[in-house]
């Protein structure tokens, strides 16, 4: 296993029949990924694209061993999802519901956490490994299998930087999209050391936002204990205070969390920190090439 | 968010058994006069600006009356302020309390420990951020557990309250707790909090509910916080809009790429405007309804920069072009592009047929919207 997804990765899709869940169903098996179920209350029975459609997860798990579920079931539906899921023995959600109320994902994370179940997300892009498994919707034309690791808490911007790093040579070890919202399954701090203890992974890119202390905190275990080279990005250097820039993760409160105040800790703590995302590449292929990879 | 006036914020207090001073909101100097006449609001009473931002008290929205005819004559000057760009349009009049102690006290989220978090002062009355943090208290509070036994004696040693008073906080802060889970607040703050007598009482109400709880709280629907008329009309149509000073608008997909983006125009010279975020989308009506939105804020040159992963370029290429059909000739703008991704090949094709290039580096792209936005009109 890599960082958390691998080609033993079997993935249930539930909201499997509504149509981002289709698409995606789709464009994860293209990837490589083993879509092995679909689950949608009262649709158990049928087929989308190929793929089974079962009532509840616990059936989806019995029947074809799902060990990894992709939520792209409505907000107010997703508390649910998730507690199934967890309780049908899934150890690996990834959320990609947006606009899930924080007091809902407050239950999710902390029930998921004393199961032993990672979420990632919600409001995410989810996982990707090129070359062996994606849970989410990260598209499949920016990845390239290779050695540099991807951590992030934006969608788009995230497809933008991994594209850069594949149309410079470069190649993705794992990538993850963490998600932007106020409380998030996963962080900058929890992903780390999975990248730091990944030997498929020589460098990693992080790219950060405004709003909250998650860059902070990341640059603080960065200092102590990450080992290999951080090219890090902070989005949002311009934003007006106050303002909301279009999730709940991304708004500038009390002078904490601005872009300089977590460029300047990334710093700090051994990151080269970019000021635009397409310097990035370039600074990746210095850094690997000065510590001896590529 | 939905950040509640203050008289809103006590009606959701109330509801939980928040013990509140006795009062009423007016929206005419007339009907506050009534409303001491009949008793409704007591005498000595205090009158207060409706308004969202703080310092209310330094900046004479806040006012004292002794009589009916003083309370209708600083209502009437309460109501004509314009308070920090805000048009004052309710006033809230209360009775005047004899106060002996002020605290703080607030319920909100920490985001790092992804837990409830209850913050509490003995030094109220006052802007939180002016505390110095050895006089705050943070406890935390599992969502499962709820406000323990424990928890509510810390917070009473921390504010100084024994005997009545511990009961009187202990109460108040079950039924804050309460408001918080089933109101999906984002923020519950009491500053001050005041001790009257052998009691207390939340002399103001700052709460905050969350967007995303929209869907099992209808009752909020109606209130808005301070969006532009064109904020609002992106809302209903679910993209993220923002409108600044500056003459660049800005159509992205995500907030990610959408701030980077505003990171390059700016550093490059450009004043970026108006921003609007298209989400992940694939239905070209909803780039159409983003163009005709844009051509309303009246930017100089528009910049277009997509990456699609669920959006796909064809389908915002399409959305642009039909858009410029859609938009009279007087309103137009230039447009330079930046499409990349899904179908990039195909949604380039359809830019240039309809006379716009795509310029696929965001450096060069981002410096031809800042060129177009320094040329003379």
């Amino acid at each position: 296993m890599t960082v958390l997804v691998d080609s033993d990765t079997r993935v249930v899709v539930q909201g499997i029949t509504g149509h981002q869940g289709t698409v995606h169903a789709v464009q994860m098996k293209a990837f490589g990924t083993h879509v092995v179920a679909g689950v949608t209350p009262g649709k158990g029975g049928t087929e989308v694209e190929g793929v089974p459609v079962f009532n509840s997860v616990r059936e989806a798990v019995d029947r074809t061993h799902a060990n990894a579920s992709c939520i792209f079931v409505p907000a107010p539906g997703a508390k649910d999802a998730l507690l199934e899921a967890v309780d049908a023995g899934i150890r690996l959600a990834v959320i990609v519901t947006e606009h899930i109320p924080f007091h809902d994902m407050l239950t999710m994370y902390h029930y998921a956490r004393s199961q032993g179940t990672r979420i990632i997300g919600p409001n995410c892009p989810g996982i990707a490994a090129p070359g062996k498994s994606k849970v989410g919707i990260i598209p499949n034309i920016v990845f390239r299998p290779g050695r540099v690791g991807v951590i992030s808490r934006s969608g788009t911007l995230t497809y933008e930087i991994v594209n850069g790093i594949k149309e410079h040579g470069l190649g993705q070890s794992t990538c993850i999209g963490l998600g932007g919202d106020p409380v998030v399954g996963t962080s900058f701090v929890d992903a780390l050391p999975m990248f730091e203890k990944d030997p498929e992974t020589d460098l990693l890119v992080l790219v950060g936002e405004i709003g909250g202390t998650a860059e902070e905190d990341a640059a603080e275990y960065i200092a102590h204990h990450f080992s290999k080279p951080v090219v890090a990005y902070i989005a949002g250097r311009s934003a007006p205070p106050g303002k909301r820039m279009g999730h709940a993760g991304a708004i500038i409160t009390r002078g904490k969390g601005t872009a300089a105040t977590k460029a300047a800790a990334l710093e700090a703590a051994g990151a080269n920190v970019a000021r635009f995302p397409y310097e990035i590449p370039d600074m990746v292929a210095e850094k690997l090439a000065v510590t001896g990879h590529r | 968010m939905v950040k509640l006036a203050e008289w809103r914020g006590k009606e959701v207090f109330g509801k939980y058994g928040v013990p509140l001073p006795r009062g009423h909101v007016a929206r005419s100097a007339e009907e506050a006069e009534s409303l001491v006449r009949s008793g409704t609001v007591p005498l000595p009473c205090v009158i207060k600006a409706q308004v969202l931002a703080g310092g209310r008290g330094k900046g004479g929205a806040v006012r004292f009356a002794d009589t009916p005819e003083e309370a209708r004559e600083s209502a009437r000057a309460i109501l004509g302020l314009d308070f920090k760009g805000e048009k004052v349009r309710e006033v809230l009049l209360e009775e005047k309390l004899s106060i002996s102690r002020e605290l703080y006290l607030s319920l909100t989220l920490d985001r790092a420990l992804r837990l409830p978090i209850l913050i509490l002062s003995s030094q109220g009355g006052v802007e939180i951020e002016a505390v110095d943090d050895s006089q705050i208290e943070r406890i935390s509070i599992h969502p499962f557990a709820g406000l323990t036994g424990y928890e509510e004696r810390r917070a009473a040693e921390v504010l100084g309250l024994s005997g009545t008073l511990a009961k009187a906080l202990a109460q108040l802060l079950r039924s804050l707790w309460r408001a918080f889970v089933d109101e999906d607040a984002e923020l519950l703050e009491v500053n001050p909090l005041a001790v009257v007598g052998d009691g207390l009482v939340a002399l103001d109400a700052k709460v905050i509910i969350e967007d995303d709880a929209a869907f099992r709280h209808p009752e909020y629907a109606e209130i808005r916080d301070d969006r532009t008329p064109l904020e609002e009309i992106a809302r209903e149509k679910d993209i993220a809009f923002v409108q600044l000073d500056g003459n660049i608008g800005v159509i992205a997909n995500g907030a990610g790429l959408t701030m980077a983006t505003l990171d390059v125009l700016q550093e490059l010279g450009g004043r970026p405007g108006i921003f609007l975020d298209l989400g992940g989308t694939d239905d070209p009506k909803k780039v159409t309804e983003a163009f005709l939105l844009m051509s309303q804020a009246t930017p100089k040159v528009v910049f277009l920069n997509i990456f699609g992963g669920v959006t796909r370029c064809d389908t915002v290429a399409r959305g642009l072009v039909e858009a410029m059909r859609q938009v009279p000739e007087s309103q137009r703008f230039p447009i330079v592009a930046r499409i990349r991704g899904n179908n990039e090949a195909e949604g380039t094709e359809i830019l240039r047929s309809a006379g716009i290039t795509s310029v696929p580096s965001l450096k060069d792209s981002a410096q031809a919207a800042v060129d177009r936005s320094r040329e003379a009109p």
